[in-house]
């Protein structure tokens, strides 16, 4: 109840008959910042401490092992030639063999390389241009519908005209990793804009900040959700790219990669090396995504409060 | 006088006037209620002097440095903590680095959050949301501070708490307060002055003086809690047809 500053001549009964909300409902400065304590104190959560979860590491490795098995199964019942379809078996046999040889670290550290070092420019590249892009409507207008077409087109597309216009080198290789990687980056920085609710934008106005604060302080980091998805789908784009321009393009100043490992098994007819080049460019993008975006990904979403009830 | 609004009127496009000939004069660290039903405007009427929009007719005349924001959800950024998104604020408006981070520290004191300044938007609870950003609005700096239902959305506890609070601050802050409100009660226990907003279109229709003796004395102000709520159903009626 109202404790009154202003002791009132009226009965006190009557006041009492009144809502609390019509007048002060605390008495003083300490009351109140105790009250808010208190309140502060029912109304937040305790912080729960992070356990390592066992089953996120078992239940792939137990899937895994389920497939193996399958295919081991599979190859012991005999149903093609063991030279068409090779066991698990030999195909570790084969990595063994490469590792031996030391073609499969250079193969893997070649295509590594030019893969990341692709998808960094293709970032610098297109976070200018995205950011630009959703950011004023004549230049999206104009240039969205084919940003959004580049990235239906499969940037293997680009493997004859780039091979025609620099030949059998890296160059070649970029152009297609580039041809890949930046429209999905613009367009996830675009989508990730797109969905910023669009308050922040009046925030940001009415904190006073200019068109290029407004871009770097407030929209990007907004869109930050959104462009790391276009980062990611970026990343995929730029692995997929450089694999069919490195089976496609052999030879020349082009170094040997892990597409050219393929391209080398079919020419060889040698199953297990097409299967072992096979599953160490699935392994890498399994390792990039668990050891790269996932744990930034996952950074991101629980600061912002967004991985509740998910099931990462 | 910091605020004063003449014939003012706005229309989106061709459609029927949102706001006509609104007159409104707010002196100097005045607390003033702006009271209607919804959908007469209110919030346009704030975003007009504001800044966010522009009047289709009539004149407005505002501090020249603008006014400060307060939104009916906190709007705080969710990537930055609660410290950060006053030191934003701050460092919009031109602060320096170790300038700000001192006035952040007094800020989040001031609106008895000195231990929450690391935590981010989504570890506290609304009534905590919106009092940081309460503190990230007067951080602005601006002798106005314009308040859209800032309190609509939590709940009577907190609501009461954050009254008390509202009032203690802008006592020792001295700021002019235009606080949106569709609650009656809300508006007679903060404002000053209560302005009434008739709806469709929206205009000033009457208003109410609020005496210390209201703060305290909850007969008064039951009173003319009531006499206002009269007034504000009259204005609503007249759109039954």
């Amino acid at each position: 109840m109202p404790s009154n500053q202003l002791p009132v001549a009226e009965a006190p009964v009557e006041t009492r008959k009144v809502h609390a909300a019509l007048t002060r409902s605390s008495s003083g400065k300490e009351d109140l910042r105790e009250l808010e304590a208190g309140l502060d104190s029912l109304q937040s959560d305790s912080i729960r401490k992070a356990r390592i979860d066992w089953s996120r590491i078992l239940l792939p490795v137990a899937a895994l092992a389920v497939l193996v098995i399958l295919w081991q199964l599979y190859v012991s019942l005999g149903f093609k030639r063991r030279d068409i379809v090779p066991g698990p078996l030999d195909v570790l046999g084969q990595i063994g063999t490469l590792w031996g040889e030391g073609k499969l670290q250079e193969a893997v550290w070649t295509s590594l390389q030019r893969g990341v070092v692709g998808f960094l420019i293709s970032v610098v590249i297109a976070t200018p241009v995205g950011l630009l892009l959703a950011q004023v409507a004549p230049l999206r207008r104009a240039f969205g519908p084919l940003i959004s077409g580049l990235q239906v087109l499969p940037s293997v597309a680009w493997v004859p005209a780039a091979i025609l216009w620099f030949g059998l080198t890296d160059a070649t290789v970029y152009f297609v990793v580039f041809m890949g990687a930046i429209p999905s980056i613009i367009n996830g920085l675009i989508s990730g804009v797109d969905q910023i609710p669009p308050q922040y934008r009046s925030v940001g106005k009415v904190l006073g900040a200019s068109r290029l604060q407004l871009a770097l302080q407030i929209i990007l980091p907004a869109a930050l959700p959104g462009y790391l998805g276009g980062l990611k789908q970026g990343w995929a784009f730029s692995w997929r790219s450089l694999m069919a321009a490195e089976i496609i393009a052999v030879g020349g100043t082009i170094g040997f990669g892990l597409g050219s490992m393929l391209d080398q098994g079919r020419v060889l007819s040698d199953m297990t090396i097409v299967m072992s080049a096979i599953l160490l460019i699935l392994a890498v993008g399994i390792l990039i995504e668990l050891l790269v975006f996932a744990p930034i990904e996952k950074r991101l979403l629980r600061r912002r409060g967004l991985l509740a009830g998910s099931t990462r | 006088m910091p605020v004063v609004l003449e014939n003012l009127g706005k229309r989106f496009g061709s459609g029927a006037p949102v706001l006509d000939d609104v007159n409104a004069t707010i002196e100097q660290g005045e607390f003033v209620a702006l009271l209607g039903a919804s959908g007469c405007g209110k919030s346009t009427l704030l975003n007009i002097m504001a800044g966010l929009e522009a009047p289709t007719s009539g004149a407005l005349e505002v501090p020249s440095d603008g006014a400060a924001f307060m939104f009916q959800d906190s709007a705080l950024f969710p990537w930055l903590t609660a410290r950060e998104n006053i030191e934003l604020a701050l460092k919009l408006r031109g602060v320096g680095k170790s300038d700000r981070r001192v006035r952040a520290g007094e800020l989040l004191d001031l609106v008895h959050l000195g231990g929450a300044g690391d935590k981010r938007p989504h570890e506290l609870s609304g009534g905590m949301r919106q009092r940081v950003a309460l503190a990230r609005s007067l951080a602005q700096d601006r002798q106005l501070l314009l308040m859209d239902e800032p309190f609509a959305a939590l709940d009577a506890i907190t609501r009461d708490l954050l009254h008390d609070e509202l009032e203690r601050i802008w006592k020792e802050t001295g700021r002019t307060i235009v606080f949106v409100t569709h609650n009656v009660r809300e508006a007679v226990r903060l404002g000053q002055r209560v302005l009434l907003l008739s709806s469709r279109p929206g205009r000033v229709v009457q208003e109410w003086h609020v005496s210390e003796e209201h703060r305290t004395d909850a007969g008064l102000a039951g009173q003319l809690t009531g006499e206002i709520t009269a007034r504000l159903r009259e204005e609503i009626r007249r759109h039954a047809k």
